[in-house]
Order: structure tokens, then C-alpha cells, then sequence
């Protein structure tokens, strides 16, 4: 008799929480539907270029889209053919203006977080503001400057310029990072007798490594993408590969393969390095690392 | 070893804002563990974080071993200290977490390799500890690291910051005494702060009472306990705490619960002199007795506490107000709801400044 009620009466708790799940039900399918739907729109042009980066270029540009045809790599192999020098640009502008705004950011989110400077607040400003005048407005005493100092078409102007870009974001990220540092750690530091350069370097700097290496990622992969900047101020000597796809687009006929295969070539390093640094990321970008 | 003096040291945080620390003038003698103990917001960290060189002062000055120390940026000032939540670095090893300050003042590295095991040997903590980061450590053991980066250090004065907070309370307690101990052995001036009574008591051989940044009372334990200066420091030193009441001078004595409770002649001058028409009594639990109605306060037993080796009972007095607390024989104490008569004697009674709180006739 008891076993029996109390059967009954597990069995009343299941029903109850049955209804509940229910309930939600409709709910949770419904997001999980719209997240994948989402998610494959996001997806489908990159994963149709790179499909199309291996066919021929007979069977890239037909209605209807054709799904057989034997792959091939000659489309990369005449791509990799070209792209090698701005690949080097790419790399040199994207690398040394990563480095420049990590040497400057550091000091400067430290300067503005941890001993806040005298009128941090609009230094910080300041610093953003900057990403809010349109680049366009810009670009004509860019152009004017980089002929004066003789920097046109050079890799030098571009890793000033995306160091530039680049640099209020890094600020305002690590920044964030190093607020999160306990204080008493930092008084702890002082009492231990290290120099602000020491506190930077052995204290603060391990704890928001995270930090700086997603911000790191995001820098690279901003630079690696630029095309405006690099397409007003280099011809030859500084294009980077947003500007030999671009050059792809040529007048006399659409060669879809062979763009879809540059395309998928430029994507690569982004991919790689943010598969590389996505623990990281997540880390950096939630950073539950210092708790 | 060095001696530490506060000076009219006092710390304002803001305009107008009422002093964090109001004039301190404490002297630590050479070798002492003096606790500074009070409330939230009594002062008693910031006082300890001046000595520090973590605040700056507004007025007044700090001395180690006679050497004005106000101005000395904390690296020169030969101190080390435990904070409360330890500040061990993240990424750095147990030891090198303990030997980064001997690193940072030049310390050759063997001498630095000896001090830090002579540290792990004194807490005892387990040379393959030392190769662990903090977050692969228990509390206790993240207690004893902070403790050891300390240690090794030799300083002339430890600051501890309510080092012990943070642990479970058994653990507290060992630690408690092994810190006393390790600073008895190592007789390094030592400030410590807890707003933990107990604790104060227990470890100091003096304390410092502090609330609303004036040190109230300056001590040895056992002289706090007994000849409280004023109403606070009587009603905070003391667990349980020491039984308050705002009672009607009467002829002979005071007036609770209806009847007489004599007080010896210097108290009745004292409260004369001062023209009081009314007096605050205190009472410490231990003091008042068990008698079988002949006491001089009667009420109802409304809560028992049993502790094992004695019992509180919790007593509420016919004419209403907070119930007194009695300590009891843990045997066979009285049940709740009995009536029950409590002798004191007159001389075990304090009496303070029902207005300005001061103790009368100390």
C-alpha cells in the first residue's frame, strides 16, 4: 500500500515536471531552429566560395549550380602564383602594426587604469573619439601627408596607419583587463619593492595575458582585413591581399573560380589564427581567468 | 625589530567626510603583537594600511624605530605584509611568490633559495609545495604562503590584515595559535587587525580598541576585559558580550526590575558628582550567579544555550527590555520558562555615563 502510493505520488512529480518541459518546449525548438537557420546563412557564402574555389573554372559560373564536377586545384595554383608578394605586404603590415599597438597599448591602459593619469577620463575619450570621424573624411589629408613624407605605397605607412586604427580598441580592451586586477595585489607588488615597470611586467601583464592575446587576435585579424585604407595608398610596392581580390574583379569577365580560390587562401591565416587563439579569446573576452 | 608609533596620525577620505582615522596616537613597543580590533568602518584598516604607506596621511606622522617613516614610499620601509585575501601572485610559483620581494631588493638567489625552505620548514609546508601556483592550494595553505612571503623577508614589522578570515573556523582557531606562537618565537613587531574579538584577545599582548576612528582603549587583554574605559569597549570585548542596562539611581544603588541593586560607594559618589538621575550598568555574564531567590535580579528563563562546559541562559526581567545573559553550570541548567534569581555582587558591577558613555569612578 505505501509502495503503491508512493508510486503514485513519483509518478505525480514526474507528470508535473513533464508539463513543464512541455511548456518549453516549443520555445526551446523554435531558438534552436532560428540559431542554426542564422548560423548557416552566416555560413553558406563562405563554405559556396570554398566549394567554388575548387571546381573549374567551367563549372563555377552555370545555372543551375552544379554539385558533381571533379575537383581541382589549378585555380589555387594560378591564384598562389600571384599572391605571393601581397601576402608578404599583408603580413608585414598586419605583424608590425600588431606589435607597435601592443607596445604603445600596454603603457597606455596601464597609465589609464591602474595609476590613472590626470584626466584620464578624457584621455580615454579621446581615444575613442577618433574611431567615430569616418574614414573617408580622413583619407584626403592622408593622402596629402603620406606624399609629403614621401610614405605612398609604402609598408611603413600602413603599419603606422592600422597601428593607428587599431590602437583606441587595444587601449579600451586592456584596459578593461587590468581594471579587473585586485588591487591588493598591485599594493602587494609595491610593498614587495617592484618599480612600476616591474609590477607591469611580472604582475600585471601574466594575470591579463588572456586579454592582451585575444585583443592581440582582434588587431591581427582588423589589419589583415583592412582594404580602404590600403587601396587609397598603395599600388604595388605595399598591396596587401584585400587588394589583389579586389584586383580579381577584373573588367573583362568574372572569374569566379579564381577569385573564390584567392578568397579562400586569404581567409586561411585568419582561421588558423583564431583556432589557434580561441581558447584564449574566450578567456581574454570573458575573462573569468583572474577570479 | 623596531617600534612603531603613531603620531596624531589621521586619514580624511573626501571633503567634509568625518576622519577614517582621527588623530591616533599608539605606540608599539619593540617586538609586540599589538591587535587593532573594532566594527566596520572603526578605522583599524585604514590605520594599519597608513603604517603601510597604502594611504597617504592628512596630518600627523608614523615612526618605525624611531625613523618618521611618513613620507617613505612602503618598498623603504622595511615592513611586510598578509592581506586579507592573501594578493599571492597567480602565475607565479608558491616559491617564487614567497622569495619575488628578496628578488626585487637584490638578493643573490641561494640566499633567497635558503630563507624561502627556512620559511616552508617553519609553517610546514611541504617542499613540493613550492613548485604548486597559489589556485592548486587550499585555503590554509594559500594562509601559510602569505604568511611565509612575510616571513622571509625578515622585516621590521608585520602587518597582518585579517589573515585569517578567510578560513573555516576550526581552522581559525589552529591557526590562530600558531601565528601567536610564530610571532612569540620569531619576536617581530607585529600590528594585526580583526574585527574579531576573540581573536584580538586571544593573540594580542596588547589591544587596540578603535570605533569610528578614535582608539577608544589601549590595553592588555586582560585589562580591556576587566576595566573597560568606556561603554564601548565594555560591550565589545566580551563574548558573549557584557549585559547593558539604562537603569534609575535609587538610594544605596540602582533600581532593576523593581528592586534594589546596591553599588559600591565610589560609583554612587561618581554618579552624584556628575548630578546622573539615571546610570548605564554593565554586568559580564560570569558574574552573575545562580541563587535560589535570594538574588537581587529575578526573571524568566527564556532561551537556553548549551556550550558543553556551561550553559547561557537567557533571562527576561519583568519590566521588559533586552533579556540579561547569564552563564551557568553546563550540567543541569535551568529549562526555559522557570523563573530564576540572580545574585551579583556589587563590586563586580560597572556603571558608565548614560549621555558620554564614560565609565564612572574607574
Amino acid at each position: 500500500m505505501t509502495s503503491l502510493s508512493l508510486r503514485a505520488a513519483s509518478r505525480a512529480t514526474t507528470s508535473r515536471a513533464g508539463t513543464r518541459r512541455i511548456r518549453q518546449w516549443p520555445g526551446r525548438v523554435g531558438w534552436t531552429v532560428l540559431g542554426w537557420v542564422v548560423a548557416i546563412a552566416f555560413f553558406l557564402p563562405v563554405l559556396w566560395m570554398v566549394i567554388t574555389a575548387f571546381k573549374p573554372e567551367s563549372a563555377a559560373e552555370t545555372w543551375p549550380p552544379k554539385f558533381a564536377f571533379s575537383p581541382t586545384l589549378s585555380e589555387f595554383s594560378s591564384a598562389f602564383s600571384n599572391i605571393g608578394p601581397f601576402l608578404t605586404h599583408s603580413a608585414l603590415a598586419t605583424v608590425g602594426s600588431t606589435i607597435l599597438v601592443l607596445l604603445l597599448g600596454i603603457p597606455a591602459a596601464y597609465a589609464l587604469s591602474v595609476y590613472p593619469v590626470r584626466r584620464w577620463q578624457d584621455g580615454l575619450f579621446f581615444f575613442i573619439s577618433t574611431k567615430m570621424l569616418p574614414i573617408v573624411a580622413a583619407i584626403g589629408p592622408l593622402y596629402v601627408i603620406a606624399l609629403h613624407t614621401h610614405l605612398l605605397d609604402s609598408i611603413w605607412l600602413l603599419i603606422i596607419l592600422y597601428t593607428a586604427m587599431n590602437l583606441p580598441l587595444a587601449i579600451w580592451m586592456i584596459r578593461s583587463f587590468m581594471l579587473e586586477v585586485p588591487n591588493e595585489l598591485l599594493e602587494a607588488a609595491r610593498l614587495d619593492g617592484a618599480g612600476r615597470i616591474r609590477e607591469m611586467g611580472s604582475v600585471i601583464l601574466p594575470i591579463v595575458l588572456p586579454g592582451v592575446v585575444s585583443t592581440a587576435l582582434i588587431c591581427v585579424i582588423f589589419a589583415w582585413n583592412e582594404l580602404f585604407l590600403a587601396i587609397n595608398l598603395t599600388t604595388t610596392n605595399a598591396a596587401t591581399v584585400p587588394m589583389f581580390l579586389v584586383g580579381g574583379i577584373s573588367t573583362e569577365g568574372l572569374f569566379i573560380a579564381h577569385l573564390s580560390a584567392a578568397a579562400t587562401i586569404a581567409s586561411v591565416p585568419v582561421i588558423v589564427v583564431g583556432w589557434i587563439a580561441q581558447r584564449s579569446l574566450v578567456r581574454g573576452l570573458a575573462m573569468g581567468a583572474i577570479k | 625589530m623596531a617600534n612603531v608609533k603613531y603620531v596624531s596620525a589621521t586619514r580624511v577620505f573626501g571633503k567634509d567626510a568625518t576622519p577614517a582615522v582621527d588623530a591616533l596616537d599608539l605606540d608599539v613597543r619593540d617586538g609586540e603583537f599589538m591587535v587593532l580590533v573594532g566594527p566596520s568602518g572603526s578605522g583599524k584598516t585604514t590605520a594599519l594600511r597608513l603604517l603601510a604607506g597604502l594611504e597617504p596621511i592628512d596630518s600627523g606622522r608614523v615612526e618605525i624605530g624611531d625613523r618618521d617613516v611618513t613620507d617613505v614610499p612602503p618598498k623603504d620601509r622595511d615592513i611586510a605584509m598578509v592581506f586579507q585575501n592573501y594578493a599571492l601572485y597567480p602565475q607565479k610559483t608558491v616559491a617564487e611568490n614567497m622569495a619575488f620581494a628578496l628578488k626585487m631588493h637584490g638578493v643573490p638567489r641561494d640566499e633567497r633559495d635558503r630563507r624561502v625552505r627556512e620559511a616552508a620548514r617553519l609553517l610546514e609546508l611541504d617542499e613540493q609545495l613550492l613548485s604548486r601556483k597559489p589556485r592548486q592550494l587550499s585555503g590554509g595553505q594559500r594562509q601559510r604562503v602569505a604568511m611565509g612571503r612575510a616571513i622571509v623577508r625578515e622585516p621590521k614589522v608585520f602587518l597582518m590584515d585579517e589573515p585569517l578570515s578567510n578560513l573555516d573556523a576550526k581552522l581559525r582557531v589552529q591557526t590562530r595559535s600558531q601565528i601567536a606562537e610564530l610571532q612569540r618565537r620569531l619576536g617581530v613587531t607585529t600590528v594585526y587587525v580583526t574585527h574579531d574579538q576573540v581573536e584580538a584577545m586571544t593573540m594580542g599582548n596588547r589591544v587596540a580598541v578603535l570605533s569610528q576612528g578614535r582608539l577608544q582603549q589601549c590595553d592588555t587583554p586582560r585589562q580591556l576585559y576587566d576595566n573597560p574605559v568606556n561603554q564601548f569597549v565594555a560591550g565589545f570585548i566580551g563574548s558573549p558580550a557584557m549585559n547593558l542596562r539604562t537603569v534609575p539611581l535609587t538610594d544605596g544603588g540602582v533600581r532593576v526590575a523593581g528592586k534594589v541593586l546596591p553599588l559600591p560607594v565610589a560609583i554612587r559618589n561618581a554618579a552624584a558628582h556628575a548630578d546622573l538621575k539615571e546610570l548605564v550598568i554593565g554586568m559580564r555574564p560570569e558574574h552573575l550567579h545562580l541563587a535560589d531567590g535570594t538574588g537581587e535580579v529575578t526573571g524568566d528563563v527564556v532561551l537556553v544555550e548549551e556550550l558543553g562546559a556551561d550553559a547561557l541562559l537567557h533571562v527576561r526581567l519583568p519590566e521588559g527590555g533586552n533579556p540579561i545573559v547569564a552563564r551557568a553550570e553546563g550540567r543541569q541548567p535551568p529549562t526555559p520558562g522557570r523563573q530564576v534569581s540572580l545574585h551579583i555582587r556589587p563590586e563586580d558591577v560597572l556603571a558608565f555615563h548614560p549621555e558620554t558613555g564614560a565609565r564612572l569612578a574607574v
